[in-house]
C-alpha cells in the first residue's frame, strides 16, 4: 500500500525568505520547553499503583510526620515526557564527539549496561551470607588480577567511589605506612602546579600540607626543584602520568628514585591510565600507588556527573595499610574481610559502607574483557594516535601549548593564536556549541594561558575526527578574520544562550519554592 | 575490535599527517626499560556472546534477593523500582553525558540536580540540598567534617545506634583530620547517651533514625541539648522511604541531614553505586561539601540553570575547598528524582505506610518464634531480634530452608559483642507467606 498524495503538494513551495520567523505559541519545533516538576505535577497525583496498607501507622504516635513533604507527583506519561524533553537539551558521547580534556569521553558499550543488570548482580544485598555472593566476589577477584596485571602493582583496594575518593584512599594509605615506620612528622606533599584540583584538596583532606613543583618550558615536572623540596617533611608525591598537559613524564623513573631515596612515596594520578594502558605498566616506573578511573579508561558511563569508581592499585610496601573489605581465598571459597582485625589489623579502615561501586566492577570487567589484552593496547594506541592528529591538523591555525614532541591521548592548545582578535578561549568554546560540537576542557591546566586541552579518544572514526577538525578550523579563520561578534554571542543554537553564572553566585536559588517570583508558569495551586 | 572505529588503512594515513613513521614514535617520551613489548599475560578480545556468557555464568553464582524469602536491610533495602526509572536512566543523554560544565548543552541533567536538591530538601525538611555525594556513609563523613568546619570544635560525637559502616567511614576521615571522634558503644535504644558526652568542645552529635537496630526516635530534645552546647545535630537516615512517614530531621530540629537514597529509584547492586543525599540549613549554605545547582537566566533572559557556589569546590579552591570531593553521584540521583517523581507525595506516603505494615505483619510473625525476643520497640521497616545462638549460625541454617532471614549484626561489627542480634527488614516486596517461611524457618533453626 502507498500513500495517497493525489491532491497535496509533494514539492516544498517556493516562499519568502522571512516566512521561517518564530512561532506563534513560542515552540521551537521538536525542542520542547519543560517546566519543573513543581510546576507540572499534582500533590495528589501519582504514577505508580500500590496496594492498601494491610495494617495503618497509629503505633508510630509522636514519632509520625505531620506536615506535607511538598513533593508533587506525575502520572507515567507525564513522566516520561518530562524527562525525555530534558534528556533532548543535552549533549551527549552518542551524539557527537566530546573532547573533554582529562575526563575521556569514549562509547560506552551497552553489552556492559546489559550484564549490569543481571538480577545475580544487580538484585544482591551487600550483606547477605558471602555463600550466596561468590560469583559476585569472584568477579571482583578477577577484575583486581587484571587492574594488578594491567599496572603492574601487586595489590588494589576497590572500594573507593570516585577518583578523587581513589586519591584520599592512597594518601591514607601512605600516611598509615608513614606513621607505623615512625615517620608522622612527614605531612607534606609535592604537587606539580599542572596538577588536577582533586591532588591539593585530597592532600589538605588527610591534613598534609601542600607544596607546588615547578613545570619546565617543556611541560614536566622540574626534576631541580623536586630534587631541592623533597626534604625529610615530604610525605608523597602526586604526579599525573601522562601529564596533564597529556604529556608523558619522559623523567618518570629519575622522579621515582629522587623520591624514594628521600623516603618518600610515589602517588600517581591515574587518570590519564587510559593513554598507555597495555603498553606501559606504572608499577615498572617506580609508582607505589595509583587509583584507577574505571569510568575513564574501562568506559564505564558518566552518567551526566557520576557514579564513577577509583579502585587504587598499591604497591607491596602500601598493602598491608588497604582499607577493608578485601575478598579472600578460602577452603570455602572466597570470603570478604571486612573489618581491621587479625591479619588485617593494619588497614587504616574504611573508605565507605559496603564493597564498592560493584556496579562499575561489572561494566569494567566486561570492557576489559571485551577489548582483551590486545585489544586494550590497541585502545592506547588509538587514542595516542587520534590526539596527535587532532594536534597536527589544528597547528595550522592554533598554537600548540607544547609543539614539539608527540603529545599522549591529549592535546593541549593556549589562546596565543587568539591575541589581537577580541575572541577568548571561553567565545571559542562556546561557538563549538553552534557546530555541534561539545567544547574541549577550557583553563585547564592552569599552567598554559586560556588552555584548551582536547581529548577525542580511541573511539571517534577518522570521519569524525576530520569534521571536528574542519569545524574548528572554520572557527579558528573566522576568529582571525574578525568575526569577533559570531562569538561574542555564541551560542546562538543551543536550547539557551549563554547563562549568567555571576547572577546564580550572588543569589543562590537552590531549590523551587512557591513564593519565589519566576519567570516561568505559574506554580501548582493547591488542590 | 568492534569498539574502535579506526581501520589499518587510517592509521596509516593520519601517521603520514603527523609525520610519524610509525605508532611507536609517539609512545617515545616513555623510558624504553618501560615499554612493553609483548602483550601482558591476560585473555585476548572477545565476542559478545563470550563476554555475555562469563558474565551470565558469573550472575548465575549468585542467590539473587528476588529468588526467595528476603529479608536483609541494615542499610541497603529491596523494593520495586518501576520499569521507567530504568528506561529514562538509559537514554543516551542522561547515561553517556559529563558533568554539566557547558550548560547551554546540559540543561536536562541541570534541571534534573534543581528538581532532586528540591526533592531532597523537601524529604529532609531543612532549606537547602546539594547534588548528591556518593552514599549515605561518605555523606555522613562529610557532614562531620563541615561541623568542624562551622562550629571550628575538633570533637564528633558518634551514637550507638549509627551503622557501624557510617562510624567506621567518619572515623577513618575524621582521624586524618585530627578529630576526636567519641564513638559510643553499639546500643538498641539509647540516642539519649549522647548527651553524656556532650560539652562545650564538642562540633556535632550524629544521631541515626530510624538507626541500625531499626528504632525510630525522636531527636528533637537532642537537637535542643546540642544546640545550647554549641553543637551541631547531625541526622542519619539510612531507609530513605522512611521519610514518607516519620518526622523529618529537619522538623526534630536537625542541623544537618544526610541519607542513603538507595531505597529509593535504585537497586542494591551489591552495595553500589548508590546516592548519598546531603542537605542543610540555609545558612551552613557556604560550608556545604559537594556540587551545587542553581537557577539563573540566560542572555535572553529565559530561565536556565547552572552549576554554581563552585568557588567551595577543588577545582577553584584546591587545597583550601569544602571536600576533595569532584563528583556527584549523578544517574543514580537521576534515578532517585524520577521515581519520587513518579510516587509524588500521596505515593510515597502510601509506599511508606505500606512497608511499615509489613514489617508489622513481621513483628507479629517474630514475636510467634519460640526463643526469639523483638528487640526494637518503634520501627518503621526493620526488626532487631535477639537469638539464643550466634545469629550468623542461624541465619546460615535458614538458608537450607531457602529463606535469607537477614543480617547478623556481627557481620558489621564482629567486636560489637551482639553476635545474638540479627537485623530483619521488610518491604513492600516482602508478601505474607514470605513472613510465613522465615517464621518457620526460624523456628526450625532454633528448635534443633
Amino acid at each position: 500500500m502507498s500513500m495517497q498524495t493525489v491532491g497535496r503538494p509533494t514539492r516544498p513551495e517556493a516562499v519568502a525568505a522571512d516566512a521561517s520567523a518564530a512561532s506563534l505559541s513560542g515552540g521551537h519545533g521538536l525542542q520542547q520547553d519543560e517546566p519543573l516538576i513543581f510546576e507540572l505535577g499534582g500533590w495528589e497525583k501519582t504514577g505508580v499503583d500500590l496496594p492498601a496498607p494491610d495494617a495503618d501507622a497509629s503505633d508510630l504516635g509522636d514519632l509520625a510526620r505531620t506536615t506535607p513533604i511538598g513533593l508533587p507527583g506525575l502520572s507515567e506519561p507525564e513522566t516520561v515526557r518530562h524527562y525525555v524533553r530534558l534528556s533532548q537539551k543535552n549533549h551527549a558521547i552518542d551524539l557527537a564527539l566530546y573532547p573533554l580534556g582529562s575526563c575521556t569521553m569514549k562509547h560506552n558499550p551497552r553489552l556492559n549496561e546489559k550484564v549490569a543488570r543481571l538480577a545475580g548482580f544487580a538484585d544482591l544485598h551487600p550483606l547477605q551470607p558471602v555463600s550466596t555472593t561468590q560469583g559476585a566476589l569472584e568477579l571482583m577477584d578477577r577484575l583486581a588480577h587484571w587492574l594488578k596485571t594491567l599496572t603492574g602493582l601487586p595489590a588494589v583496594a576497590l572500594p573507593p567511589k570516585a577518583g578523587a575518593h581513589g586519591e584520599l584512599c592512597g594518601l591514607l594509605a601512605i600516611r598509615a605506612a608513614h606513621e607505623a615506620a615512625g615517620h608522622g612528622h612527614r605531612r607534606q606533599v609535592l604537587v606539580p602546579s599542572s596538577a588536577h584540583g582533586t591532588n591539593p584538596a585530597t592532600a589538605a583532606f588527610v591534613g598534609y600540607s601542600v607544596t607546588e613543583i615547578a613545570q619546565t618550558a617543556d611541560g614536566r615536572v622540574d626534576l631541580a626543584d623536586l630534587a631541592a623540596k623533597l626534604g625529610p617533611e615530604v610525605a608523597a608525591i602526586m604526579v599525573t602520568n601522562p601529564n596533564t598537559c597529556g604529556l608523558f613524564e619522559r623523567d618518570i623513573i629519575e622522579i621515582a628514585r629522587l623520591t624514594h631515596q628521600a623516603g618518600a612515596y610515589f602517588y600517581c594520578d591515574g587518570a590519564n591510565f587510559n593513554a598507555i594502558v597495555g603498553r606501559v605498566r606504572p608499577g615498572d616506573l617506580g609508582v607505589d600507588a595509583m587509583h584507577i578511573n574505571l569510568h575513564k579508561t574501562f568506559s564505564t558511563p558518566h552518567g551526566g556527573g557520576g557514579p564513577g569508581a577509583g579502585p587504587v592499585v598499591m604497591s607491596q610496601a602500601l598493602a598491608p595499610f588497604a582499607p577493608a573489605p578485601w575478598v579472600t581465598h578460602g577452603p570455602d571459597g572466597l570470603s570478604l574481610t571486612e573489618e581491621a582485625v587479625g591479619e588485617a589489623v593494619q588497614a587504616f579502615g574504611r573508605m565507605c559502607a559496603f564493597h564498592g561501586q560493584m556496579g562499575m566492577f561489572v561494566r569494567a570487567y566486561a570492557y576489559m574483557r571485551s577489548h582483551g589484552a590486545d585489544g586494550l593496547r590497541q585502545v592506547a594506541e588509538d587514542a595516542v594516535l587520534n590526539a596527535n592528529y587532532v594536534k597536527a591538523r589544528l597547528s595550522g591555525e592554533m598554537s600548540a601549548a607544547f609543539p614539539d614532541g608527540p603529545c599522549m591521548h591529549e592535546a593541549l592548545f593556549d589562546d596565543a593564536w587568539l591575541e589581537g582578535t577580541g575572541v577568548t578561549t571561553l567565545d571559542f568554546a562556546k561557538a563549538m556549541i553552534d557546530e555541534g560540537f561539545h567544547p574541549m576542557t577550557m583553563y585547564f591546566p592552569l599552567v598554559v594561558h586560556g588552555a584548551m586541552l582536547i581529548e577525542p579518544t580511541e573511539t571517534e572514526s577518522k570521519a569524525e575526527l576530520d569534521r571536528f577538525c574542519e569545524a574548528l578550523l572554520q572557527l579558528a579563520r573566522a576568529a582571525k578574520a574578525g568575526e569577533a561578534e559570531r562569538f561574542k554571542a555564541a551560542p546562538r543554537l543551543a536550547p539557551l544562550r549563554r547563562l549568567d553564572e555571576t547572577l546564580a553566585a550572588r543569589k543562590p536559588r537552590l531549590t523551587w519554592r512557591p513564593d519565589a517570583p519566576t519567570v516561568a508558569p505559574t506554580p501548582l495551586a493547591a488542590e | 575490535m568492534r569498539y574502535l572505529p579506526l581501520t589499518p588503512a587510517d592509521r596509516a594515513e593520519m601517521l603520514a599527517v603527523i609525520e610519524a613513521p610509525d605508532i611507536d614514535a609517539l609512545f617515545k617520551d616513555v623510558p624504553a626499560a618501560a615499554r612493553a613489548k609483548d602483550l601482558f599475560d591476560l585473555p585476548l578480545h572477545a565476542g559478545e556472546l563470550e563476554v555475555e556468557r562469563e558474565l551470565s555464568a558469573l550472575a548465575g553464582r549468585n542467590r539473587a534477593a528476588g529468588a526467595g524469602p528476603f529479608f536483609c536491610g541494615a542499610g541497603a533495602y529491596r523494593h520495586h523500582v518501576p520499569a521507567t526509572v530504568d528506561h529514562i536512566i538509559q537514554r543516551s543523554e542522561f547515561l553517556t553525558s559529563y558533568t554539566p560544565y557547558q550548560p547551554e548543552i546540559a540543561q536536562g541533567t541541570l534541571q534534573v540536580l534543581f528538581e532532586f536538591q528540591t526533592q531532597v530538601a523537601a524529604l529532609t525538611g531543612l532549606e537547602v540540598a546539594n547534588a548528591s555525594m556518593y552514599d549515605g556513609s561518605t555523606a555522613c563523613a562529610e557532614a562531620v567534617m563541615m561541623a568542624q568546619r562551622v562550629t571550628r570544635r575538633e570533637k564528633a560525637i558518634l551514637s550507638g545506634g549509627l551503622h557501624p559502616h557510617y562510624a567506621a567511614t567518619t572515623q577513618t576521615i575524621a582521624h586524618a583530620e585530627g578529630m576526636e571522634i567519641v564513638r559510643l558503644p553499639a546500643a538498641v535504644d539509647a540516642e539519649a547517651a549522647v548527651l553524656d558526652v556532650l560539652d562545650a568542645e564538642t562540633a556535632c552529635v550524629v544521631v541515626q533514625t530510624p538507626n541500625v537496630f531499626g528504632v525510630a526516635t525522636d531527636v528533637t530534645r537532642i537537637a535542643e541539648a546540642a544546640h545550647a552546647a554549641g553543637a551541631l545535630l547531625i541526622v542519619v537516615t539510612t531507609e530513605a522511604v522512611s521519610f514518607g512517614l516519620l518526622k523529618s530531621p529537619g522538623e526534630m530540629g536537625a542541623d544537618i541531614a544526610v541519607a542513603e537514597g538507595q531505597s529509593i529509584g535504585n537497586s542494591l547492586n551489591f552495595g553500589g553505586p548508590y546516592v548519598g543525599l546531603f542537605a542543610a540549613r540555609e545558612k551552613l549554605l557556604r560550608q556545604m561539601p559537594g556540587r551545587l545547582c542553581g537557577e539563573t537566566v540566560d542572555a535572553e533572559g529565559r530561565r536556565g540553570f547552572v552549576l554554581t557556589l563552585s568557588t567551595r569546590e577543588q577545582h577553584i579552591r584546591r587545597e583550601k575547598a569544602t571536600s576533595n570531593i569532584c563528583t556527584n553521584s549523578g544517574l543514580c540521583a537521576l534515578a532517585f528524582s524520577i521515581h519520587l517523581s513518579l510516587l509524588g507525595e500521596a505515593g510515597l506516603r502510601q509506599l511508606a505506610e505500606l512497608n511499615h505494615a509489613r514489617a508489622r505483619e513481621l513483628k507479629t510473625a517474630l514475636t510467634a518464634v519460640p526463643g526469639l525476643e523483638v528487640l526494637t520497640p518503634r520501627f518503621f521497616n526493620e526488626i532487631a531480634v535477639r537469638l539464643p545462638r550466634p545469629a550468623a549460625e542461624v541465619v546460615e541454617a535458614c538458608l537450607a530452608d531457602g529463606v535469607v532471614a537477614g543480617v547478623p549484626f556481627s557481620r558489621l561489627n564482629p567486636a560489637g559483642g551482639m553476635d545474638e542480634v540479627l537485623l530483619i527488614a521488610a518491604t513492600e516486596t516482602t508478601t505474607i507467606q514470605d513472613i510465613a517461611a522465615l517464621a518457620r524457618a526460624l523456628t526450625r533453626s532454633l528448635g534443633r
